[in-house]
């Protein structure tokens, strides 16, 4: 019978390979997103070829990397100079308590080879500084702001503005978060929304304020969403808009923002050409002239 | 009629069987017409509702032998 039956179709273009050359194993893994028409074979295979760099193995970084790491983004960078401590597992939950002590940018790598052998990670056990900023920055499609200070989140948009690459920034303090995407020359940057960084002890850290585990959770999942669709080419970025989410009212708002012509980032007639015009020190202000 | 490509998915079971219908059929232009071959009982239905849900049109479904042909023109 089935002899028969495959001299019937003998002679036709017949393959037995799998569409866009995906394997078994890929099919199967990422099966529930290759039949949303959005993603596909098309879009899996962008995924699979796409470059994102994390900065912070922190609560935003935590989810951001297994999330993308579980879609099949092909190399994910993980930039963090900390190391795995006890009071961080609360909310930076690739981590386990297993791997205290070890480089975070080490742990997380292990989390997501675990997770999805496909990627390729590759760790920076550093601090994101203008002196390496451009250098990190460098073979990219999209950035993950994961930090949790004001120096780092100036320096990024300031470094992702000048190379003209898009990030996702997000920040998390107590029971609020918000989340922003920039892709620059398209939409706002970062110092359009706050132009200088509060004076030192202006604004509590998560340190001193407290956050629950699950508010930076969301927004990096948020963070990978915005990374996912960037690369895949589908839907609506959050340019122009900062999502602003209250965990305990249990709400989500979202404001418009535009892009400041004076901004010395993205306005009209940028002056931070190069990251040695900031002073990152104090409130990352541009150096007088 | 004349399939553009053919798949022949015998062996797999839901959700495999739309699953590499709909990436076989993304590879095909629009108007080109896909046949898949499969002999998953249960898939005799689910791959032509799911293609119709994405708006493909599903030509005909035939039995030969103990497996299926299905016929689907690209919208
Ligand atoms: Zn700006």
């Amino acid at each position: 019978m089935r002899k028969s039956f495959e001299a019937r179709f003998l002679g036709q273009k017949r393959s037995t390979k799998n569409p866009f050359d995906l394997s078994q194993d890929q099919i199967v893994r990422y099966s529930r997103q290759l039949i949303l028409k959005e993603v596909g074979g098309k879009g899996q295979k962008k995924l699979m070829s796409s470059k994102v760099l994390i900065v912070g193995a922190g609560g935003l970084g935590s989810p951001a990397a297994l999330y993308l790491a579980a879609a099949g983004v092909g190399r994910i960078g993980i930039v963090d100079s900390d190391k795995v401590d006890l009071s961080n597992l609360q909310r930076q939950i690739i981590h386990s308590t297993r791997t205290i002590g070890r480089p975070k940018a080490v742990s997380a790598k292990d989390a997501i080879q675990a997770l999805n052998p496909e990627v390729d990670v590759v760790t920076f056990e550093e601090r994101l500084e203008p002196e390496n900023a451009l250098d990190l920055l460098k073979g990219w499609d999209f950035v993950i702001d994961g930090s949790d200070n004001f120096r780092t989140k100036f320096l990024i948009n300031d470094a992702c503005v000048i190379k003209g690459l898009p990030f996702s920034h997000a920040g998390v303090l107590r029971f609020i978060g918000m989340t922003t995407t920039v892709i620059p020359r398209q939409g706002p940057c970062y110092r359009c929304l706050i132009r200088e960084a509060p004076p030192p002890g202006a604004v509590p850290t998560c340190q001193e304020a407290g956050v629950l585990g699950t508010v930076p959770g969301v927004m990096g999942a948020i963070q990978a969403t915005e990374a996912i669709k960037f690369i895949i080419g589908a839907g609506n970025l959050l340019v122009g808009r900062v999502l602003y989410f209250d965990a305990l009212s249990m709400r989500f708002d979202q404001f418009e923002l535009r892009r400041n012509p004076k901004c010395p980032s993205c306005g009209d007639r940028p002056v931070i050409k190069d990251l040695s015009q900031v002073d990152y020190g104090n409130v990352c202000r541009v150096k007088a002239e | 009629m004349k399939a553009d490509r053919s798949i022949d998915i015998r062996g797999e079971v839901c959700p495999y069987t739309f699953v590499k219908s709909k990436l076989a059929l993304e590879e095909l232009e629009s108007g080109q017409v896909l046949e898949i071959i499969l002999d998953h009982d249960p898939a005799v239905e689910n791959v032509p509702r799911s293609m119709e849900a994405d708006g493909h049109k599903v030509l005909s479904v035939k039995k030969v032998g103990k497996d299926w042909k299905i016929l689907v023109r690209k919208a």
